[in-house]
């Protein structure tokens, strides 16, 4: 076991744990502590966690992994639909079709690299969208969206005689997977996602992604058919999306084609580098940070904007409600376009530069008199 | 003629780039256990022969045949498989890794062939490879800076490095590119000693270089590369005293 796990890796999995399964209870004082957003926020991580698989590690940048998330969605419905209302049969489904849907473009797209494959994968998503709201209507319902009813089949669910009444809802083990439940089935999925990934980054298999993203004419030189690497990084990448998907479709059983536009794809990208491309944690912090500001800016509006600047004088309070409001609601992306742009020109490295910076300025003021030679090894 | 210890034979490569006839009638035959270096003035063809060889470029015409198998054809990875490495002109590498890590990738590579996903396995756990590439990196001086990235080495340390990454798969043949180019005369000459002694170990290299210091310590063979034509091949001693070797290069000077 000694070497399975580097002592800080160790220590890195354990802390991401705790952090995690304590969120309802750190989280609350800022307002964040309700299992709705916790549960996106599970959801959103594991799909930063796997596209920085392929975009931190492998350095290919996608701009269709939604696609893939809402494939998964797709395919845990239709789980509840056909087989049974539990959550697993549904994860397992959604992961392999998602899987094998990755298979197939990242075939196709891996065939050119750089601007190229990106503008593959923007195309490839774009058709699913769209063929999503078209020709696949009798798959994915159009615009109204796949959901559950009462009539749906459900064979093993019948095998077993099991009846409900109401609307059906998904559940593990017969449990309804609600509120908290709900949470820590998402958490559970997030902490095993982080750790496979933290494996695959920490194996021979990991250092070779980096190594094409490094320099890939070397990499062919050096004896390595760089196509099938690349390919398995995008396969999983697609399958971590596909579990994001289905679990979004476990804790809301609705699934939509919007989930697979590029806009979704854009905001995977944003979470990665604004978390620190590369990194373990930083995307998911990333996926976190941006699910919490949509959460607060998405619902403010004007009135309460207007009670907060209420004690300006009158002229000047109205002045900035106006400005103020096209900033959020509905424009909270021009904040987080804007709060993206000077990451991106002040921190490259997303949050987990500043982190490190942080880190190294306190190690400085702390041991002036230690080597000033000490430099930082980037974290991972 | 004994053809029996040849290892590499170029066998009647063109190359043309438009109008250009970059390698013409090339026919070189590179004995087993022999340095041969190839020379010659600048936009002779030296690197377009090299690129042919190791599968960058595709000839127009003709074949490379390596020990029995055709090369040509085949992917550059496929070629590396076959016991083929290559130090180029300005270092390949992978900058943003380590120097360790940079030299335990093609000690993979020569292990675990041209794909394996072996990705739940912990790299701390590959000793084996590891000790290897270390002993590697004394052999080329370079232990102490394992863990430095290897972006930041200087010119000379990423050639050297490179070199180490080579070595350590063994190969039967080893292409290098101007392999002391940009180092000083000190490096250059560890660079020339490092080289015997892989010479000693019984490693086939084919290498291009300008430094006529480098190549008549260290070849067995010369071929003369003109306008992409050889047009001397022989024991340094002949090429030395051949007039058209002179005259090529007075002319390539003028």
């Amino acid at each position: 076991m000694t070497t399975f796990m580097s002592r800080n890796d160790l220590f890195l999995f354990l802390g991401f744990t705790v952090v995690v399964l304590a969120m309802p209870i750190w989280l609350a004082p800022f307002g964040a502590g309700y299992p709705d957003l916790l549960q996106r926020f599970m959801i959103f991580g594991i799909f930063a966690v796997g596209f920085n698989i392929l975009f931190g590690l492998t350095g290919y940048l996608s701009f269709g992994h939604a696609a893939f998330f809402g494939v998964g969605s797709y395919a845990a419905v239709w789980s509840f639909k056909l087989l049974t209302l539990d959550a697993i049969p549904a994860m397992i489904f959604a992961v392999v079709i998602s899987g094998l849907f990755a298979l197939v473009i990242g075939f196709l797209c891996l065939r050119r690299s750089g601007i190229y494959f990106s503008i593959l994968t923007l195309a490839f998503a774009q058709m699913s969208y769209n063929l999503a709201y078209s020709v696949l209507t009798p798959i994915t319902n159009g615009e109204t969206g796949l959901q559950l009813t009462l009539a749906d089949s459900r064979v093993l669910d019948a095998a077993m005689g099991q009846t409900f009444s109401g609307q059906p809802v998904p559940t593990l083990l017969g449990q309804q997977l609600g509120g908290y439940a709900g949470f820590y089935f998402c958490a559970g999925f997030l902490i095993l996602a982080f750790f496979i990934a933290q494996r695959i980054a920490g194996s021979p298999f990991g250092m070779m992604l980096k190594a094409i993203k490094s320099n890939q004419t070397r990499m062919q030189f050096t004896g390595f058919n760089t196509r099938p690497y690349a390919l398995s990084a995008f396969v999983i990448s697609g399958m971590y999306a596909g579990l994001a998907g289905a679990l979004l479709a476990v804790t809301d059983p609705l699934a939509g084609a919007e989930r697979m536009q590029w806009t979704a794809s854009g905001e995977v990208v944003l979470m990665t580098i604004l978390g620190g491309v590369g990194t373990l944690v930083g995307p998911v912090i990333g996926a976190w940070i941006i699910k919490y500001f949509e959460n607060i800016l998405s619902a403010l509006n004007d009135n309460i904007l207007a009670r907060f600047w209420s004690f300006l004088p009158e002229g000047a309070a109205d002045f900035m409600v106006t400005i103020t409001s096209k900033f959020v609601g509905d424009g909270w992306h021009l904040t987080l376009g804007l709060a993206f742009v000077i990451v991106v020109i002040f921190l490259p490295g997303g949050i987990m530069e500043g982190v490190r910076r942080i880190a190294a300025a306190f190690r400085r003021s702390g041991s002036s008199s230690a080597k000033p030679s000490a430099r930082t090894q980037p974290a991972e | 003629m004994e053809k029996s210890n040849v290892v590499l034979h170029v066998a009647d490569v063109h190359k043309r780039f438009g109008g250009l006839h970059a390698l013409a009638d090339i026919d070189l035959q590179v004995e087993e256990g022999k340095t041969h270096a190839i020379i010659g003035p600048n936009g002779a063809g030296k690197s377009t022969l090299l690129n042919v060889i190791i599968g960058k470029l595709a000839p127009t015409s003709g074949q490379v045949v390596f020990d029995g198998t055709v090369l040509t054809g085949r992917k550059p990875y496929q070629i590396n498989q076959l016991g083929i490495a290559r130090v180029f002109q300005t270092p390949e590498i992978f900058a943003d890794l380590s120097v360790l890590h940079n030299v335990m990738i093609p000690a993979l590579a020569k292990r675990d062939g041209m794909f394996k996903l072996n990705m739940l396995r912990s790299l701390d756990s590959e000793t084996g490879i590891r000790a290897e590439a270390e002993h590697m990196l004394e052999d080329v001086g370079m232990i102490t800076r394992r863990e430095m990235l290897a972006g930041s080495l200087s010119r000379g340390d990423k050639r050297r490095m490179e070199l180490a990454m080579c070595l350590i798969q063994h190969p039967r043949l080893l292409l290098l590119d101007e392999p002391t180019a940009g180092m000083s005369r000190h490096d250059t000459n560890t660079t020339i000693e490092l080289l015997k002694k892989i010479k000693s170990r019984g490693m086939t290299k084919v290498i291009i270089e300008h430094d006529m210091h480098v190549v008549f310590s260290l070849a067995d063979k010369i071929s003369v590369l003109a306008q992409g034509r050889i047009i001397a091949d022989g024991s340094p001693d002949e090429v030395r005293g051949n007039p058209k070797v002179q005259e090529a290069y007075l002319g390539g000077a003028h």
